[in-house]
């Protein structure tokens, strides 16, 4: 199985988010650097690191959506490779078109860091399949523009089509309906601002996130 | 050639910039304030004879987010 994780001027989630696709794969991931403009053919895993690449100038995500390697993770994208984008991530996946909507400054005007109370909404996705519908789980997050929006006919789209994926059981954003991670329409492409990777291991006082590493590694062994 | 390009969130998206700006003039004693929006100023340089449609598609690709974002175009000659 092979593994990749963005790093973007700025990334500073990508050595967790490596830690947790080691953990989860059994083989390091391989570190691409954004000017890189192609990714090996037979990638199966893409994480889309958190942190604020480019110094978050323009809009959160802006640049980094826009730099030579996303061209090549869309192109995975599309072969079916799973992406996972994390936070920042989930950002430059909107800014890159490849997730509907966008994330705006938060309702409250600051920067958001805790644990928050999540509800798993869809449990038979490649990602959540390891977490039980509707289950309450817990992940941090760490963020200043995670007020996801979209316009009502895409949020009703992505709630009829069950790729509304995790959702806050708490107010944490302004979130538009609680959304706090989405699915793309082949549910390949998950994108959300909690922080999984920083709950996998006993030392971090939590391990909620395990979960859903292992469960990317049983879909993509599945499908193989 | 020069083009200001102003992009400002579009209506019904929600400004906590605005908003924030709103309550300082308020605490400054300015009242009658009724609504702040934020937005931005992009200045651009350009080679003599950039057509219109290149400067709309950079406003697309790149200087706003038309998901959230409006964007009107001012060339200066």
């Amino acid at each position: 199985m092979k593994s990749a994780v963005i790093v973007f001027p700025g990334s500073n989630c990508d050595r967790d988010l490596a830690v947790a696709f080691e953990a989860a794969t059994g083989s390091k991931p391989e570190m691409i650097w954004h000017r890189d403009t192609d990714l090996p053919d037979d990638i199966d895993l893409i994480g889309v690191p958190g942190g604020f690449s480019y110094g978050d100038y323009l809009r959160s995500g802006a640049m980094a959506a826009r730099s030579p390697v996303m061209q090549a993770v869309a192109r995975a994208a599309d072969r079916g490779a799973f992406v996972l984008g994390i936070c920042n991530g989930f950002q430059v996946l909107t800014e890159s078109g490849l997730l509907p909507g966008a994330l705006l400054r938060n309702a409250g005007g600051h920067f958001v860091c805790r644990d928050v109370a999540l509800t798993v909404e869809n449990a038979q996705s490649a990602f959540t399949s390891l977490y039980d519908a509707g289950e309450a789980i817990t992940y941090p997050v760490a963020h200043h523009d995670g007020n996801y929006f979209a316009d009502d006919a895409t949020l009703d789209r992505l709630e009829g089509e069950g790729r509304v994926a995790l959702r806050y059981a708490e107010s944490v954003n302004g979130s538009a309906r609680n959304i706090a991670g989405i699915l793309n329409d082949a549910g390949n492409v998950l994108g959300m601002m909690p922080h999984p990777e920083r709950v996998i291991e006993a030392a971090h006082g939590k391990t909620d996130g395990q979960r859903l590493f292992k469960g990317i590694v049983e879909g993509l062994l599945a499908r193989a | 050639m020069k083009a200001s390009i102003f992009v400002t969130l579009k209506g019904g998206v929600l400004d906590p910039q605005g908003r924030a700006i709103q309550h300082a003039l308020s605490g400054l004693g300015f009242d009658g304030v009724n609504d702040v929006r934020a937005g931005k100023l992009i200045e651009l340089d350009l080679a003599d004879g950039t057509s219109d449609e290149d400067i709309d598609a950079m406003c697309r690709k790149l200087l706003a987010n038309t998901v959230i974002e409006n964007y009107r175009i001012e060339k200066v000659a």
